[in-house]
């Protein structure tokens, strides 16, 4: 049986020993553009049947593909966030084969010359440590129309609004040896391309998805023969793919068996793998040169501008917080998994440390913490992002302000945001119309503690014979007293000298 | 480079044409001789010479991001044998 510690090794038990696992990722995303790949009509989702379709989609006789420059800066941008070279010069060719939803007869795509060449994504992994994949390529491609075989008894209904979408294939060396590896690096590359704005990262509306090559050998030996699981749409389904398919290939060559290379179905009803219809002669795309598409040249221009349009990426972003802000790596992580979590952090801080006049540095880790475990919290709750947050964040800067200056505690702060989350009202309204101001004045405070005192001369006794613990005892009652507004610090300082007698 | 019968009849296949046994022969003699005909090029010496993409100087054309095509289904469906509400209609295909 597999231990978590196998498991996270990416090493498969098996009667005869122990066996690894090689995995590859080829993933499909989305171009963010409003116009197609080669036509000018829109890539908007979803939208009436064959609406968002031009004459060049639908692959009438006569007409030729022009290129939406956007899609090429977007592939250019992405291949630089992803630390990679950028070809100069690249040629578009035709990947023949014939299915309902591809009317061309064709895919356009980049076979033997690619936009973008080999880059690198550091994975962040779960306990801590890094792991760099290599990326192979990353080429512009053509999406095909849409087929709908559960409409009609006898008919597969089509619908080419897909059709021409322009899409990045990316595809990574075979440096993966776990499926919490492979989630890694899909939930990263899925981070990287919705920070530069390259792709939505919607897997729900199929603006991601990924080809999955598992293949397993002995640890350290001769790769073995893989497949390829296609069209695989969320992260948990990917991770359970190459589970099912690496204890599926053991078990075959286990049992003496050999491992086809074949394109394999993800079943998503039964949580099972399984082939495609088997036909040869479906691999033999027969790549040519498209020679409706003159090669594409870059010039150093348009490859320096797509460079300063980068905005800091997130490795850099995290690497700032920890190193400038002292926020722990972990917490820096969570911030900077998603960009609107990161951009409400720093638009806090800078709030915050207009507010109190104190530096960015000093503030940091109470920010950080503050929005990761109270703000977080909650929106993840309410099932919204940090851009949906009911609580802006100079309002959370307010209500953070309020504690770092004293006027109420760290507790009652949680109460405030409570109603904050709910109504959207400011914190210092709140505090003040609910009289949640914490007691700071040392002369109030002492005369509650003189009181809570000769009202407890039991317990007073019993300290005073050495039992310390009850220290709290007294703490607590005087936070009563005050109904929880005393500052707590003060309440400190100024009761154990009164104690201790 | 020459052609064979089955690899005539299997390029026939991939590209969904029709070919009767005996039309077989006769086109693959046909198609060696063309490409006879095109091997005379590996004469020239081609050696540090770029592809050539076009006869004519000229750089692929681009085009704005803009939204200038579409909402025209029924002239996109208008030769369809078979359409049903807004959608191609053909036999059924099932992976």
């Amino acid at each position: 049986m597999n231990s978590p510690s196998d498991k996270n090794m990416g090493i498969i038990k098996g009667a005869t020993g122990d066996w690894e696992m090689v995995i590859g990722l080829e993933v499909h995303a989305q171009v963010t553009s409003k116009a197609k790949l080669f036509s000018g009509a829109s890539t908007e989702f979803g939208g009436e049947p064959n609406n968002h379709v031009s004459l060049v989609d639908a692959a009438m006789p006569g007409m030729l593909p022009v290129i939406n420059a956007e899609c090429i800066r977007q592939a250019v941008r992405t291949g630089q966030a992803l630390g990679a070279r950028i070809n100069k010069l690249s040629v578009f060719d035709r990947k023949n084969y014939f299915y309902a939803d591809l009317p061309q007869g064709y895919q356009i795509s980049q076979f033997t010359q690619p936009i973008v060449g080999e880059g690198v994504i550091t994975l962040d992994l779960e306990d801590g440590t890094t792991k760099e994949v290599r990326i192979e390529r990353l080429h512009l491609e053509q999406d095909a129309g849409k087929s709908m075989h559960d409409q009609h008894p006898s008919m597969t209904f089509v619908d080419l609004n897909r059709s021409g979408v322009a899409l990045m294939e990316i595809v990574s060396m075979p440096d993966m040896r776990t499926a919490a590896e492979a989630g890694a690096y899909v939930r990263k590359l899925r981070t990287i391309l919705r920070y530069i704005g390259s792709c939505d990262g919607n897997m729900d509306q199929g603006s991601m998805r990924a080809d999955v090559n598992v293949s397993v050998r002995r640890p350290g030996g001769e790769l073995g023969t893989r497949t390829e699981t296609k069209n695989v749409n969320s992260v948990r389904f990917i991770m359970q793919v190459i589970e099912y398919e690496a204890r599926r290939q053991v078990d075959v060559l286990e049992d003496g068996g050999t491992i086809r290379q074949e394109t394999r179905l993800w079943d998503t009803a039964k949580n099972v793998t399984r082939p495609m219809r088997s036909k040869e002669e479906a691999h033999d795309y027969r790549y040519f040169p498209d020679p409706d598409l003159l090669p594409l040249e870059l010039s150093d221009e348009l490859i320096a501008e797509a460079l300063a349009s980068l905005p800091e990426l997130p490795d850099a972003k995290k690497e700032r917080f920890t190193a400038e802000l002292g926020l722990s790596a972990y917490n820096a992580g969570v911030l900077v998994a998603e960009k609107e979590s990161a951009d409400y952090f720093e638009a806090l801080l800078t709030a915050l440390a207009d507010a109190t006049g104190k530096s960015a540095g000093d503030l940091a880790k109470k920010a950080a913490n503050w929005v990761i475990s109270d703000l977080f919290g909650h929106l993840n709750k309410a099932g919204k992002g940090a851009q949906d947050s009911p609580v802006s964040p100079p309002q959370g800067a307010e209500l953070l302000a309020l504690v770092e200056d004293g006027t109420i505690s760290g507790r009652t702060a949680k109460d405030v945001f409570e109603i904050m989350f709910e109504s959207g009202r400011g914190a210092g309204e709140i505090v003040e119309e609910k009289g949640l101001k914490q007691v700071s004045d040392s002369g109030e405070i002492e005369a509650i503690i003189d009181e809570v005192i000769a009202a407890n001369p039991g317990q007073l006794a019993q300290y005073r014979a050495g039992k310390d613990k009850l220290l709290g005892f007294f703490v607590g009652q005087v936070m009563k007293a005050t109904g929880g507004k005393a500052n707590p610090g003060l309440v400190n300082k100024l009761l154990k000298p009164k104690l201790d007698g | 480079m020459s052609v064979d019968k089955e690899t005539v009849a299997k390029i026939a296949h991939l590209a969904r044409i029709s070919v009767s046994d005996e039309r077989l022969a006769p086109m693959t003699d046909e198609l060696n001789n063309i490409l006879k005909w095109i091997e005379q090029l590996d004469e020239v010496a081609t050696d540090g010479v770029p592809p050539m993409t076009s006869a004519v100087e000229t750089k692929l054309r681009w085009r704005d991001d803009e939204v200038t095509d579409g909402n025209k289904a029924a002239d996109v469906l208008a030769n369809a044998p078979v359409s049903e509400y807004g959608f191609y209609a053909v036999p059924k295909v099932i992976e």
